[in-house]
């Protein structure tokens, strides 16, 4: 069967809320249905019919062919299924995914992975601030999956990271990893002013020394740990690096000791 | 010989008799470190005591060796089988000596090498060393602790798993003119089996001196001497021993599976034969209790090369 296919008519003129369009959302309607869902946000809001020429049968497989900034909360709450976008994307993309791949092959805003809880993203381009992070009055940010930026992230990646890997591959802005609560952000590239600034648990993994660190982290000197190793092959075969990040005996700092300091920041020595 | 039928191949004397064996639980790690020599020691020291359920609480050794590119943490390591009668016996042993014989070893990490019906815990239960300090990490559908000791780190992944089809007591019972030959024909039989994956020789050396019958006339006693191989005793008691053999020693055999316990056999068979009576054993024989207690029968005439 072949995939459901959203083709972009032209550049819409209202901002529209994908999140109906997911293999569970559409599971089960006609054509017709579905050229009928809401998706603009203004008080004359478009349809999907208007904003897209739809083709395909297969829900679990959507694509969405050519990409706005326009685009929010695409892929919200997948929980199976995939789901690809021909190019870039807005707010919250990936938003309480539980589940499924969400692949984009532009860019994205910002919260993109927002409290995701499984499957994977992956942004081909660059994201926004508040990377996999909370919306305002929620506690924690993502809590689990797998999260990649293969582009650059803004600033406050992973705040409140409860569980769950993000990588970003060409660097980020100030305050990666921002309140974490525990688990792991990967940055190859450069990273920002104050990394894990106020981290709790958790780990910043980083291909480079940091710079601008708060002076509450720590250091702890060389490790020699078996750890890089099985982290390192982890992202080499996952195809998240296409070389080891870490290497032998990478350098680190504990912290943020102005909370309980039980985080870490590992980085490749030398660089 | 009691009129047992017996085949010949080699010059050597093939009882027609079967090894009988019983269904165990068993779990498997890798255990890593910065050179061989460590990851051996870890796994030498964990498997130390292990050599049978009677009196151990399990029976344990190295399955084989592993080069750096075979492992989870691209170290050298080897694999580690446990076999116990129970599941609750295998987990209290497996924690007792990773606790006490793996963590404690320069430099090792440890990793699950089975995937069983069920976990069994490795770093879960040891993670409370770490004293607050520990460290979860989740990856690659693996879960693993990292604990801080002084040497840096112990990585040790959360879980292993248990396996229910796992087979204990396989053997071979080597018969020789001398204790010189009995001894050749073991260890060619041992280095044989241990190119078996899957398959372990608790014993030391992977030989057992002191095959055992059930039961003895003290009270108390779960095994005792296996009178009829003593050459000893050869006259005073119902022997199975002829004139001409004056050393007996057993391998015996755990796997992973019923496959791996027969072609351990099958492989023991083949190299003792191979050495030939001169050097080694002028019979093989095998060791069982006459079929009703254990639930694998392995024959030797269905192993011959």
């Amino acid at each position: 069967m072949k995939a459901l296919t959203f083709s972009l008519r032209a550049e819409p003129e209202e901002r529209l809320d994908l999140s109906a369009l997911t293999p569970a959302g559409l599971a089960g309607l006609t054509d017709e249905q579905i050229e009928k869902l809401r998706v603009g946000t203004t008080r004359n809001p478009a349809l999907v019919g208007d904003i897209f020429k739809v083709t395909g049968k297969d829900p679990q497989s959507i694509i969405f062919e050519g990409g706005s900034a326009r685009f929010d909360k695409v892929g919200t709450g997948l929980s199976g299924g995939a789901i690809r976008v021909t190019g870039n994307v807005g707010l919250e993309a990936g938003r309480k995914m539980s589940g499924g791949s969400l692949l984009i092959d532009g860019s994205a805003g910002d919260h993109a992975g927002s409290g995701m809880v499984d499957g994977r993203l992956e942004i081909k381009g660059n994201a926004g601030d508040y990377l996999g992070g909370p919306l305002a009055g929620e506690i924690t940010g993502m809590e689990g999956g797998l999260l990649i930026v293969r582009g650059k992230a803004g600033n406050y990646a992973g705040e409140r990271l409860r569980r769950g890997i993000i990588a970003i591959l060409k660097g980020c802005g100030d305050y990666a990893g921002y309140r974490m609560i525990a688990g792991s952000i990967v940055v190859a590239g450069r990273v920002g002013a104050m990394p894990g600034y106020l981290m709790k648990r958790g780990s910043l993994f980083l291909d480079r020394r940091p710079e601008n660190l708060a002076p509450t982290f720590v250091d702890c000197g060389e490790t020699d740990i078996a750890f890089s190793g099985v982290f390192d092959r982890f992202l080499v075969q996952e195809k998240i690096m296409d070389k080891p990040l870490l290497g032998a005996r990478p350098g680190k700092f504990g912290g943020d000791v102005a909370v309980s300091g039980k985080g870490e920041i590992l980085f490749r020595r030398g660089r | 010989m009691n009129g047992m039928h017996q085949l010949n191949r080699n010059g050597v004397v093939i009882d027609d008799t079967f090894a009988e064996a019983f269904g165990m639980r068993a779990t498997a790690i890798i255990i890593t470190a910065p050179t061989l020599k460590w990851a051996r020691q870890a796994a030498i020291t964990m498997t130390g005591y292990a050599t049978s359920v009677i009196g151990c609480g399990c029976e344990a050794a190295i399955d084989r060796d592993l080069p750096a590119s075979k492992t989870p943490d691209g170290r050298p390591g080897c694999r580690v089988m446990i076999f116990a009668m129970g599941t609750d016996e295998l987990q209290k042993q497996l924690k007792n000596r990773l606790g006490q014989c793996v963590l404690t070893s320069p430099g090792s990490a440890c990793f699950a090498d089975l995937e069983g019906t069920a976990p069994l815990d490795l770093g879960n239960a040891l993670r409370y060393f770490g004293d607050g300090w520990q460290i979860s990490k989740k990856f690659g559908g693996k879960h693993y602790w990292r604990v801080p000791v002084m040497d840096g780190e112990f990585l040790c992944e959360a879980t292993t798993g248990l396996t229910k089809l796992a087979v204990g007591g396989g053997n071979l019972l080597l018969l020789a003119a001398d204790n010189a030959k009995a001894l050749r024909a073991a260890e060619r039989a041992v280095a044989a089996i241990e190119k078996v994956p899957g398959a372990i020789m608790p014993f030391p050396g992977g030989v057992v001196r002191s095959g055992s019958k059930v039961g003895g006339k003290y009270k108390g006693m779960m095994a005792s001497t296996n009178d009829a191989f003593a050459p000893t005793l050869r006259g005073v008691v119902n022997s199975a021993l002829t004139p001409e053999v004056n050393a007996v020693l057993e391998i015996v055999i755990d796997g992973e599976n019923n496959d791996a316990v027969t072609a351990a056999m099958r492989a023991g068979l083949k190299a003792v034969i191979e050495l030939g009576p001169k050097r080694g054993a002028v019979r093989i024989s095998a060791g069982n209790y006459g079929g009703k207690l254990g639930k694998f029968h392995y024959h030797l005439k269905d192993l011959l090369p």
